[in-house]
């Protein structure tokens, strides 16, 4: 997903000389070839967040389009009355980028574990909030991030991670839901980079005889309403799946929805639920351990069907 | 009943003060700031009397900004960072022909759009809403930043208070506009020596202030901040700091709630709001200081 980020990022950084790069120290090999291309653009502002956040607003005010690069929690929690008072309330051109969601630095230990950000986030009036699910719908993303006005929040996965989809994601029209699988027994739904759990849980699921929907949203907030009242008179049961607290996020998002249209359908929030992840442990065995990997998706989607 | 804009005006000359003078324009802030914090119940109102000479110079000619025109793109930007005077900047602006006058009398009211802390939403001349403390010295660079990179001659001032300098944000920008050598970008510091619960050096020291700028890479001096000609001469030393590749502070000595006899140096000032016979007694004080 970062790399699909820096391609398109360098797209439109070409197309629009407006557009300026602020990172807060991070990003050495990935920004490079901003900093080849584009050397007055790129702006450090060392390990500074607040004042990084504060700088992007006021370069956003003289016309510019800011792109705020940074890892983990730090260009969201650091900053974050920067980015409500400053940019969000001012309605500025600045967005920010997080590389790294969940439990991509997960071995780094708890500091690194980006599992609030969409919570807090969501929360911010004017700011809208992209999860993309893999490297292809990131490649959708971006560009409608590009083009969207105001105060805008990215969270990325990794670099190098497997792609969910199989191919390009063409014509993808925000802030729609994208269905990666279709189904009858049950629907898995997603926000960000856990999307590939979900593919993986689905496709032993199949093994099983159990059909189950794959939805991904690569648009937070505003969510697909729509696709989420659809999928509930369908479903009796919805699973969501978040590398995330189950508190505010995507979950919870989805049952804002739901709980709102009257509808019976059942929602089964699968995430961090309150506690921090303490244990050392690289993505792959924090999801596992916190039960949001394909096997935990799939172990609740079969108990539900089979009940 | 007079209108709120006579009963301020109505003693200069055809109730026309001449704003172009910042002595007169200082005069205005504090009464309008009386007034307002009278008719609101609202606080603040010895910041609001300690910034008055720094935002009536600023106002009064060394910005160069269009009331009639407030969005020209040319024009100087300020940003008061610390948005509890907000008063300051309202008076400051009404006075000057941004929006009338009479509209000062709604700072706090419900429905209004003068909230306490000064906000830009539907306020001609407010560049930036402020409130929470260590802020406006990162947009104030990133301003800078933007009109060097345009190549552009116009200039960015940030009011500081001195007890916002605990922030650390303000540190990190300081360090940052030195470094990125934003030589058009010139703070302020309304030093009045207090801070919400007791004087600075009782909460965290600043002092060796100048020296401190100094060593983060600024230009810095220090001046009597309620002495008009002294700022004037600070603006246009750091207006002519341009070329120099760094960017300027002006430590402006000033003593809080400056103007009423019973409210300088005193604490009780940050929050109380002039009501019954202590707004008369204020009021009494500087009608007699008139100009």
């Amino acid at each position: 997903m970062r790399d699909a980020f820096v391609r398109a990022l360098l797209r439109e950084m070409e197309k629009d000389s407006r557009v300026v790069l602020v990172t807060g120290d991070l990003g050495f090999g990935v920004l490079r070839p901003v900093k080849e291309r584009f050397p007055d653009r790129l702006i450090n502002a060392g390990i500074a967040e607040q004042s990084m956040v504060g700088l992007a607003a006021g370069l956003a005010m003289t016309g510019r389009r800011v792109v705020v690069y940074s890892i983990g929690n730090f260009p969201t929690l650091r900053p974050l009355e920067q980015i409500r008072n400053d940019c969000a309330y001012h309605a500025l051109d600045v967005k920010i980028v997080c590389v790294g969601g969940g439990f991509v630095y997960g071995s780094l230990g708890m500091s690194h574990h980006a599992t609030e950000d969409m919570a807090v986030m969501r929360a911010i009036p004017g700011i809208t909030c992209f999860t993309p699910g893999d490297p292809a719908e990131t490649e959708a993303a971006v560009p409608v991030m590009f083009a969207t006005p105001g105060t805008c929040y990215l969270r990325l996965g990794r670099g190098n991670e497997p792609r969910a989809h199989e191919g390009e994601i063409t014509g993808w029209v925000f802030p729609q839901a994208v269905r990666l699988r279709a189904g009858k027994d049950i629907a898995l739904l997603s926000a960000g980079g856990i999307l590939i759990e979900l593919k993986r849980a689905a496709e032993r699921l199949a093994e099983k005889g159990i059909e189950a929907e794959v939805v991904s949203f690569p648009c937070l907030k505003p969510i697909d309403r729509g696709t989420i009242l659809d999928l509930a008179r369908r479903y009796g049961d919805i699973i969501t799946v978040e590398e995330h607290g189950i508190t505010g996020g995507f979950g919870s998002a989805v049952c804002e929805v739901i709980a709102e249209s009257g509808s019976g359908c059942r929602v089964h929030r699968l995430g961090l639920k309150d506690c921090f992840a303490t244990e050392v442990g690289d993505q792959a065995y924090l999801r596992h351990r916190y039960g949001m990997d394909a096997d935990a998706v799939a172990e609740l989607a079969e108990r539900l069907v089979r009940k | 009943m007079d209108s709120y804009e006579a009963r301020v005006h109505s003693a200069f000359p055809d109730g026309k003060p001449d704003v172009r003078d910042p002595r007169v324009l200082a005069w205005l802030i504090r009464r309008n700031g009386l007034e307002m914090t009278h008719l609101s119940r609202g606080s603040h109102i010895g910041s609001i009397f300690s910034v008055a000479e720094i935002m009536a110079v600023l106002y009064s000619g060394v910005l160069n900004v269009r009331p009639e025109d407030p969005r020209w793109p040319e024009r100087d930007r300020l940003i008061l960072s610390k948005g509890h005077a907000g008063s300051a900047v309202y008076s400051a602006l009404a006075e000057t022909g941004f929006f009338p006058v009479e509209e000062l009398k709604e700072h706090y009211a419900n429905g209004s759009r003068l909230s306490g802390h000064v906000s830009h939403k539907g306020v001609p001349g407010v560049e930036v809403s402020t409130g929470a403390l260590g802020h406006g010295l990162a947009i104030g660079a990133g301003l800078a930043l933007g009109a060097a990179m345009d190549g552009k001659s116009w200039r960015t001032v940030v009011v500081l208070g001195d007890g916002e300098c605990d922030e650390g944000a303000v540190w990190e920008s300081a360090l940052q506009a030195a470094q990125y050598g934003l030589d058009r970008l010139i703070a302020v510091v309304d030093y009045n020596h207090m801070q919400s619960l007791d004087f600075v050096d009782r909460t965290l020291r600043l002092e060796p202030f100048e020296a401190k700028w100094r060593d983060f890479g600024w230009r810095a001096e220090s001046c009597d901040g309620h002495d008009t000609d002294a700022l004037k001469a600070a603006f246009g030393r750091a207006w002519e700091g341009a070329g120099s590749g760094r960017p300027s502070v002006i430590l402006a000595h000033t003593v809080k709630g400056k103007g009423v006899s019973f409210m300088e140096n005193n604490i009780l000032w940050h929050y109380r709001t002039p009501q019954g016979e202590e707004y008369e007694a204020a009021l009494r004080e500087l009608e007699a200081q008139r100009p």
